[in-house]
């Protein structure tokens, strides 16, 4: 990005001044856990998702080991609830939920837009113990005997019948909404209001767009989803009727209400995935982003459309039929917006100068795996077959190509594209790109033969099927495609973490790639530019024709 | 654009602590006075929003039970006082015009106006609750919150059946509740505010934006009670009980 840059920060009175990184600004765990530095308070919430990424993995591990055998390996019928209960709730409300735009949008969103923080620091540091009580409550609540009620707390059950810990689980749930809720405030005002000057809303790049739209979502539909929440637990400590069919409520309002948030959620979780992908398509191919307008746009498209198709998830409730269908129609509109991020992508590798390093990896097989996730959501949008599929693994496998392959391997490229920034070292690449083929694989064998088996009518959250053993082969395929997953997700944290101490140091921008973060120091320093950065072109102004003479002279410099 | 300039760099180290701001009490983050009170702005604009989407599910809980349950609601409301919820909206509006007087005299960095308004706000807004505190009581002597202990006696409830007056009470504690938090926040907020112009912060005195925000926090509240109002102590007679009262030639 072409920048000219004017007044220095620090200096007037002409003396020297030696700035220290971010992280070495400061080393006692007070000037952590009291920083108000948003790229801190990234690492900080990093360090969190990743603890309750593993614990959450942990159950999954719990589920496919259980599925192996016909009758269930180890858990009762009510802890199996307990523990896929405890699976989705960790993984949706303190994982996936934060993943991308807490750690990534938190760390990259001033710098790209070349301000020296997030507009409101301290909220930022709030929200993240916000996180922490909510994530802690969520765990009292599991240590506690566990909740049954899945991640959805579909009212009466949640409300009037179910004796587990319900309420302590859905108040931390509460307070990791407000931190998504802080946080969507703050990147909204930062955006308006923090851009550096002549960084134009169409010079904004796309993981902005992406991370702006999804601050819009959090910020709508997380408020709606905290009251009705809330409105069951008063329901269980209060006796407050609101969804009890007892008295006249309807608890079909509920599933409404909280799909209305619910089904937004996954937008929370994948338009932040969506810019990640199209830093890393266009860095890598080192092309233009083929397309800007449409991609920018369509985002904002997702988080519009994305309120308007919560009822699809109800099909088989009492909703009306004819709600049903426009709901359905809805959500084929909705397929346009993701389809054509997923064609300019694929139009901005083309020709490109493809690299394929471990990142790039990640964002080819998020391209794959998403489209399948996105076309299979196809047949659950139709009424029809929707109604065959209901309550299967087909289901299961859909959200998880579209949460896992989408959301977490555009993370884990995201993460490799940047950690050279974050941390200023450089990690093994060849270890993470065979990583990055083991995570693809892994997922597959996970995931397709729960879509078969969906489809031959295997129900969900059951922990057994000796009633039909003939799904024994694909439950082994999935849980040994679990296992592979698994590792593929343990084995980044061992070389990340190695690199920090062996790794070769970064400099200011490895990958040549192109955005206001590549232009000051790795690690940045605490105000992340020495100087404020002046704007004057568009963020992608790659020169394909350039970079080729400068390889060919190379060459030929060699040659002679 | 050249000619930016950084009011906050004098101290070199911001990570470990951002209190100590520069001139004019600019955080390190901006580059300007107008910069970062355009980002308050925008801020409260957009926590305002969330406020709405917060209440505005409850709402719609209302709208649609009270369009299932019109006859028996109205019977239930009925039994709230409108005279309290009235004078409790008069209060409210004049707490609110208190309040754009005080963003007033901040803008005209008027000190003793602000302390007096705000003083007057908050007088209000306790009177606010007390009222408030004797209907709760009221309502709790008559067993009316939900509940397994709620009232068997459909006679102080105009013959309304039980189950929907339940309801009724359900989302009236529910709602009037979560407006009475939000008064008591706004109280501890405007508390601070004049604690800050009591103690001539500059922060305040120096720059209107500060107490602006708060008043648009206090008109929120205020606009909230003016939709709860009408809602739970103002219901129209619904059609089939007005035909039924003109028909019976009764009440």
């Amino acid at each position: 990005m072409s920048t000219t840059v004017t007044t220095p920060i620090g200096g007037l009175d002409g003396s020297p001044k030696v700035e220290q990184n971010y992280l070495t600004n400061g080393h006692t765990l007070k000037s952590w856990l009291l920083t108000t530095d948003h790229k801190r308070i990234a690492i900080l919430y990093l360090i969190s998702i990743t603890f309750f990424f593993g614990l959450g993995g942990a159950f999954a591990g719990l589920i496919r080991y259980e599925l192996i055998a016909p009758a269930g390996n180890v858990l009762e019928s009510e802890t199996y609830n307990k523990v896929f209960s405890a699976h989705g709730i960790i993984m949706v409300f303190l994982f996936l939920v934060a993943v991308i735009p807490a750690t990534l949008g938190n760390f990259l969103l001033p710098m790209m837009i070349g301000a020296r923080d997030l507009a409101f620091p301290r909220l930022n540091l709030l929200s993240w113990y916000l996180f922490n009580a909510g994530g802690a409550l969520v765990l009292a609540a599991l240590v506690n005997g566990g909740v049954d009620t899945g991640w959805t707390f579909y009212t009466p059950y949640s409300s009037l019948y179910s004796n587990t810990n319900v309420s302590l689980a859905i108040t931390g749930i509460f307070l990791a909404g407000f931190a998504s809720i802080t946080t969507g405030m703050n990147f909204i005002v930062t955006v308006h209001k923090m851009r550096a000057p002549g960084m134009t809303w169409f010079r904004l790049p796309l993981f902005v767009w992406a991370n702006y739209a999804t601050a819009v979502v959090m910020i709508l539909g997380t408020p709606v989803v905290a009251i009705t929440l809330l409105c069951v637990v008063f329901e269980r400590t209060f006796k407050l009727p609101i969804f009890s069919p007892e008295l006249g409520g309807d608890p079909v309002l509920f599933q409404h209400l909280f799909w209305f948030y619910s089904h937004p959620a996954v937008y929370i979780m994948i338009l932040p995935a969506f810019g990640v992908i199209s830093e890393l398509i266009t860095n890598f191919s080192r092309k233009r982003v083929f397309g800007y307008h449409f991609i920018a746009f369509s985002s904002l498209a997702i988080a519009f459309l994305g309120f308007l198709v919560w009822g699809h998830h109800m099909f088989v409730s009492s909703q009306s039929m004819y709600q049903s269908i426009v709901f359905s129609l809805i959500t084929y509109l909705l397929a346009v917006p993701s389809a054509i991020k997923i064609f300019n992508w694929t139009a901005t590798m083309y020709k490109g100068n493809i690299r394929l390093d471990a990142p790039m990896i990640y964002a080819i097989a998020f391209m794959g795996l998403f489209t399948v996730g996105g076309v299979t959501g196809l047949h659950l949008a139709t009424v029809s077959t929707d109604i065959h599929l209901t309550a299967t693994y087909f289901i299961v496998a859909h959200f998880h190509y579209v949460m896992v392959g989408g959301t977490i391997t555009a993370f884990l490229g995201g993460l490799h594209f940047w950690w050279p920034k974050m941390t200023g070292r450089l990690y093994n690449e060849s270890v993470a790109k065979w990583n990055a083929v083991l995570v693809f694989v892994g997922f597959n064998l996970t995931f397709f033969p729960q879509f078969v088996m969906g489809f031959m009518g295997m129900p969900r959250r059951y922990h057994y099927y000796y009633f039909a053993p003939e799904f024994q082969p694909y439950h082994l395929m999935s849980s040994a495609g679990a296992t592979a997953l698994g590792l593929g997700f343990a084995v980044p944290i061992f070389y990340l973490v190695k690199s920090l101490f062996t790794g070769e140091k970064a400099g200011a921008n490895p990958w040549g790639a192109h955005g206001l973060e590549w232009e000051t120091q790795s690690p940045p320093i605490t105000v992340n530019f020495e100087t404020v950065p002046i704007v004057t072109d568009e963020v992608y102004d790659f020169d394909p024709v350039g970079e080729h003479e400068e390889l060919m002279a190379k060459l030929a410099g060699a040659k002679s | 654009m050249a000619s930016i300039t950084h009011p906050g760099h004098g101290d070199g180290h911001h990570g470990a602590h951002d209190e100590h701001h520069g001139p004019g009490g600019v955080f390190h983050q901006y580059i300007d006075l107008e910069q970062q009170n355009d980002s308050y702005i925008v801020g409260m604009w957009t926590f305002l929003v969330t406020e709405v989407m917060f209440f505005g599910a409850l709402f719609l809980i209302y709208g649609l039970y009270r369009y299932a349950y019109s006859q028996d609601w109205f019977l239930a409301h009925e039994h709230l006082d409108y005279v309290m919820g009235g004078v409790n909206t008069f209060n409210l509006l004049v707490s609110s015009l208190f309040m754009a007087l005080a963003v007033r005299a901040a803008q005209l960095k008027d000190r003793k106006v602000v302390l007096r308004l705000l003083g007057g706000v908050m007088v209000c807004a306790a009177i606010f609750m007390v009222i408030k505190y004797f209907e709760y009581t009221g309502k709790f002597h008559e067993n009316l919150y939900p509940g397994p202990t709620f009232t068997k006696n459909a006679e102080i409830l105009h013959g309304a059946n039980l189950n929907k007056a339940q309801m009724f009470f359900g989302l009236y504690f529910a709602m009037t509740g979560l407006h009475g938090v939000h008064v008591v926040v706004g109280m501890l907020i405007i508390g601070k505010l004049m604690h800050m112009w009591w103690k001539k912060n500059p922060m305040v005195t120096e720059d209107y934006i500060p107490t602006e925000l708060v008043g648009l926090y206090w008109h929120f509240v205020d606009l909230v009670w003016i939709f709860l109002y009408p809602l739970f102590y103002l219901m129209p007679r619904p059609d089939a009980l007005a035909a039924h009262a003109s028909g019976g030639g009764g009440h």
